[in-house]
């Protein structure tokens, strides 16, 4: 699970080009959107393509991704939970 | 000719430099246009995260407009009233290619949201307007070349009907790592330069 949470923190520094961040200044707990790491609603569309295009899960439903992106803690264990690759 | 108005400064991007009012502000010899744009931004200390999401056509127009803007001391807690027209050749081209090979495939079909949302021209107006809280008048013309004859009749429309207090207007081509050039001047009534159709081929080719 730590070796996903440190992949996550790679990757979502790379989608979503977070320039001036590195792994360490992510926190696993911390809030992804809002006050967090301060993402937009377009960040949230490139985490929904990354899940399907990493992970091989396609969420049918948006909403879904209110949960599921709340923070590397919860990205993760969904991932664990619902991988197909 | 409508001499009333003026042009009271100008920002290009080109060959790695860039310049303001004639004067070069940053000078980068060997990288690529990504490098070159990316330390030129960290050059200006503008301290604008979003700047990274941009594409090339927008961290163009955005630094050219930001380099001239800056200068002008604006408000960024107030609307200002400057409207915005702007042209190139290649419209969003370079990031059209970039879409079209993310879909190009069916078996790995997976275009990006973030690269999607910049397959228009006129995108990178509107992250210029955000940052500088520009909501006047905004255009994005497509020409062979630059058309200054154009960008003088419709920028005199826009003030002389009072449209707008200044307008911010130019080039703004980025078609590759290789073709890309931005020059931006900022029309308004005062300033030292006419604005004229003479006066703006001057500045685009000094």
């Amino acid at each position: 699970m730590d070796a996903l949470k440190q992949e996550l923190k790679e990757n979502l520094i790379e989608q979503l080009n977070l320039e001036d961040m590195t792994t360490e200044d992510i926190a696993n707990d911390d809030m992804l959107f809002g006050d967090g790491l301060g993402l937009d609603s377009i960040d949230a569309l490139e985490l929904i393509v990354m899940l399907d295009k990493s992970y091989g899960i396609k969420l049918t439903d948006p909403k879904e991704g209110r949960s599921i992106f709340e923070s590397i803690n919860t990205m993760a264990a969904y991932i664990t939970e619902h991988r197909s690759k | 000719m409508n001499t009333k108005h003026h042009i009271k400064s100008y920002c290009s991007i080109k060959n790695n430099q860039v310049s303001l009012n004639g004067s070069v502000v940053y000078k980068d010899e060997e990288n690529s246009f990504l490098t070159f744009i990316k330390a030129a931004y960290k050059n200006q200390n503008t301290k604008y995260p979003k700047f990274f999401k941009m594409d090339n056509l927008s961290k163009l127009a955005f630094l050219a407009a930001d380099v001239l803007l800056k200068n002008e001391n604006l408000s960024l807690e107030e609307e200002n009233n400057i409207a915005i027209v702007f042209s190139n050749k290649a419209s969003s081209l370079d990031t059209d290619r970039k879409h079209q090979i993310s879909i190009q495939n069916k078996e790995s079909y997976f275009p990006s949201p973030a690269v999607f949302v910049y397959t228009l021209p006129n995108i990178c107006i509107g992250e210029i307007s955000i940052k500088y809280k520009l909501y006047s008048e905004n255009s994005f013309f497509i020409f062979e070349n630059l058309n200054a004859e154009h960008l003088l009749t419709y920028t005199n429309s826009l003030l002389s009907s009072n449209k707008a207090d200044q307008v911010l207007c130019g080039w703004v081509e980025f078609d590759g790592e290789e073709n890309y050039e931005a020059f931006l001047y900022l029309v308004a009534n005062t300033g030292t330069t006419k604005h004229s159709k003479q006066d703006i081929i001057k500045l685009y080719n000094t």
